[in-house]
């Protein structure tokens, strides 16, 4: 075994404990604060893959903003009404649905012969953050999707700030 | 040096569990926390196909980039929902926000 397989290995065991972990906490603090160290995993195998970038914006977007949110709101949320069972009542089937989805896929992935392909040589002098920003702005790549996720993005600011919005006194 | 099936394996265990968290869980921000696993886990597939099969393309990095983009619409929007109904009902869980049950 080298050292990548037990990097990897390791941060394999890590994402899916804290993800376990996460699901099943009661309290959602806690929840919130095992969904950053499966983030932060998550982060580790981008950097295993040679996504150093995507590994910067993984802790940046989802640890630095999105985790933070939801913080904010199961902090903004506690009631005294949800301190009952963390589950709904219909998490056997949903046991029964996950488990019998991660069974089909793992039979599927084992069927497919191109599984067992190594990683080829990667020329690490590229720089592909820049080669990223080109592609996202020119008209060849993909400057469509990124004006749409740009449009996406302002109409889910200013829809949260309408939802989210006190309501006004007499209406 | 690892082969492709190990992150295949991870990402469709992690996209499993994200389901039972978003199919099994009564507050509504957790069922958020699970639709965030299962977009982590695509995520994962999507570096590690670029990695094994076109490290030439940056495609990948741009489709990872863009769910990036729509994970972060999705929380801030699914999140003012939820505070905007524990504001009116007093409650996140989701199954006793049924006000609009047929």
């Amino acid at each position: 075994m080298t050292a990548m397989q037990g990097v990897f290995l390791f941060t394999a065991g890590l994402i899916l404990w804290a993800a376990f972990m996460m699901v099943t906490r009661q309290n959602l603090v806690h929840a919130a604060f095992y969904l950053i160290l499966a983030l932060f995993g998550v982060s580790i195998i981008f950097v295993l893959l040679d996504a150093g970038f995507l590994a910067v914006v993984q802790v940046l977007v989802y640890i630095g903003a999105i985790s933070i949110i939801m913080i904010f709101a199961v902090m903004l949320t506690r009631g005294d009404v949800i301190e009952e069972a963390p589950v709904n009542k219909n998490y056997g089937w949903a046991l029964v649905l996950a488990a019998l989805f991660a069974f089909g896929l793992i039979i599927l992935i084992g069927q497919w012969p191109a599984v067992a392909s190594l990683a080829g040589e990667i020329d690490t002098s590229r720089d592909l953050a820049a080669e990223l920003g080109v592609a996202l702005v020119s008209p060849e790549g993909f400057v469509i999707p990124f004006e749409v996720a740009s449009v996406l993005l302002l109409a889910a600011l200013v829809g949260a700030l309408m939802v989210a919005r006190p309501q006004k006194k007499g209406k | 040096m690892i082969p492709l099936s190990w992150y295949l394996v991870l990402a469709a265990l992690l996209f499993c569990i994200g389901l039972y968290g978003v199919l099994a869980r009564k507050n509504a921000v957790a069922i958020l926390m699970g639709v965030e696993l299962m977009l982590n886990a695509v995520n994962i597939n999507l570096v590690a196909f670029w990695r094994y099969f076109t490290p030439d393309l940056i495609a990948a990095h741009a489709f990872v980039v863009i769910v990036f983009a729509i994970a972060a619409a999705e929380v801030a929007v699914g999140l003012a929902l939820v505070i905007s109904i524990y504001r009116r009902r007093k409650t996140v869980a989701a199954d006793e926000i049924n006000l609009m049950k047929w």
